[in-house]
């Protein structure tokens, strides 16, 4: 279990603009968000000494971005073959590095051409090698016509309704719509989600995440230097990372998953939780991976906000509004702000903790959740100011 | 016919050769462990539940009841499966354990539920290559 609570900080954010086209490499918009999260820190780059990122096939080497960039004397340099589940994962690796003395200011970014580029939604390659030999050849390809096996199973189980997920997709749009930097800002009836283009049953066009363009990065350091920096530190107080003995051979194999109407979330659940010390009930805003509606009411059952089963009731009555229980996505989440891989709610978690989300703020938030990833593997943080 | 098969082709390797051959034989095989009998599905180098290495192939009795499913409608790529939307891809069940990925074939998407009893249907796409497909149970 991880046990570093509140030893080390996110001193520093920056991101670039969120785009369909941004016109440039990606090794310029990670090298621009990186930039900008030393700024917000105030630290020189000469003294960052550490960088990590994760990747899928679309990204830049983190060993670039440090030569782009001039780093003096990077000492631990790493990447992540991985989807969105390492989103929190390459932040929990940094501060073990700090804390065991690898690096003492670390760099974490995840930066793509995710729309101009190499399009994740797009499909996968058509040679079927590995356990893909057992998936694709039946025209189960795309990540939507992954997780849709998963939703309709929790229908089967559960009762989940179309209308529950709306519930998610039209809340997360009203939240992108007082975020600037968010793709998606026009508004999102309850009409227009149920009238959507079918996908893949059960998913309409609005149940599915958006492709962008776009760099995050955070700066990493202990908390006796964050306490020197330019901005107040956001602490990391717990996380974990796992999901369980089956997670397969790659993100899209749920083949030997026991029950696909839950996700990763229940098998981290008690590290998470007891490495922070605190319970679901102490969350102030959670930011929840959402590359799909459906991957947000796994995350709720599986960390206890309720029961399963009962995650769809608990969106339907309101349950992640900004001004429910449990102010959810408040930046649009992966599905109307941007698709930086889970990278954003970690912004967005630290804008809101530092009091600078403006028309965005949930009052008094202190503590907050970030989740990263939706199906067989995946992690989670607790962050607070 | 390989010439004009758009269609992903599965690459079978020493694992995995044993069961697209039993498949082109029009015989559903499973690994099944000689030392505590579970069947498992994909093939791997040992025995998920036991570790043993001591691994045969069984024939599967071809019945499975339906887990989960999507209706892919949106064709992606477009230029393969424009003509084949919409079409079910589901998590079968099968009477001997395992769970297995495959089309639901011979029925309209509209019909298909939660537990419905389906049966293996062989269909050839290449000279190498034949995909087990299921249907409703007779």
């Amino acid at each position: 279990m991880w046990n570093l609570r509140d030893q080390c900080a996110i001193a520093g954010i920056g991101y670039t603009a969120f785009t369909k086209n941004s016109g440039v490499t990606v090794l310029e918009l990670a090298t621009e968000a990186c930039m900008k999260a030393c700024q917000d820190a105030g630290v020189n780059p000469d003294e960052v000494d550490g960088i990590i990122s994760f990747n899928f096939g679309d990204s830049v080497p983190s060993m670039s971005v440090a030569t782009a960039m001039g780093l003096k004397d990077p000492q631990w340099v790493v990447e992540y073959s991985s989807g969105g589940n390492a989103a929190n994962l390459i932040t929990l690796a940094a501060t073990s590095a700090i804390k065991s003395g690898l690096a003492k200011n670390i760099l974490c970014f995840r930066a793509m051409n995710g729309r101009s580029g190499f399009r994740l939604g797009g499909g996968r390659q058509m040679a079927a090698y590995g356990v893909t030999q057992f998936t694709a050849p039946y025209g189960w390809i795309t990540y939507p016509q992954a997780m849709a096996m998963w939703c309709q199973r929790h229908m089967n189980k559960y009762g989940t309704t179309k209308e529950q997920l709306a519930h998610v997709a039209v809340q997360f749009r009203q939240n992108a719509m007082q975020n600037e930097r968010a793709m998606q800002r026009k508004p999102l009836t309850f009409e227009e989600y149920h009238s959507a283009r079918k996908i893949v049953d059960p998913f309409g066009l609005y149940d599915i995440c958006l492709e962008s363009d776009g760099a995050c990065a955070t700066l990493i350091t202990s908390a006796e230097r964050a306490r020197d920096m330019k901005k107040k530190p956001v602490y990391i107080m717990g996380g974990a990372y796992g999901g369980g003995p089956a997670q397969g051979e790659d993100l899209f194999d749920i083949i030997r998953w026991p029950d696909p109407a839950e996700n990763f979330a229940p098998y981290i659940a008690d590290a998470l939780w007891k490495s922070a010390g605190i319970g679901p009930m102490d969350i102030d805003v959670a930011e929840i991976y959402d590359c799909f509606t459906y991957s947000v009411i796994m995350a709720l059952e599986g960390l206890g906000f309720c029961k399963p089963g009962e995650g769809g009731p608990f969106v339907a009555a309101g349950g992640i509004r900004r001004d429910g229980p449990l102010p959810t996505n408040t930046h649009g989440g992966l599905l109307s702000e941007a698709y930086i891989h889970g990278f954003n709610h970690v912004i967005e978690a630290v804008e809101q903790l530092r009091g600078e989300a403006g028309v965005r703020q949930v009052p008094n938030a202190e503590i907050a959740l970030t989740t990263a990833g939706a199906m067989t593997c995946g992690s989670a943080m607790i962050l607070r100011r | 016919m390989d010439n004009e098969y758009l269609k992903p082709l599965p690459a079978p390797d020493h694992l995995t050769a044993p069961f697209w051959d039993g498949c082109k034989a029009n015989k559903l095989l499973l690994q099944r462990c000689k030392q505590c009998s579970t069947s498992q599905f994909p093939p791997g180098p040992l025995c998920t539940k036991c570790r043993s290495a001591e691994l045969e192939w069984s024939e599967a009795s071809g019945k499975a009841k339906v887990y989960s499913w999507i209706v892919v409608r949106h064709p992606i790529p477009a230029d393969v499966y424009k003509d084949e939307v919409p079409y079910v891809v589901a998590l079968v069940d099968l009477d001997e354990g395992p769970r297995m990925s495959t089309n639901i074939v011979d029925c309209v998407p509209e019909s298909i539920k939660d537990g419905m009893p389906v049966e293996v249907a062989f269909k050839q796409v290449s000279d190498a290559i034949t995909l087990p497909l299921f249907r409703p149970a007779k």
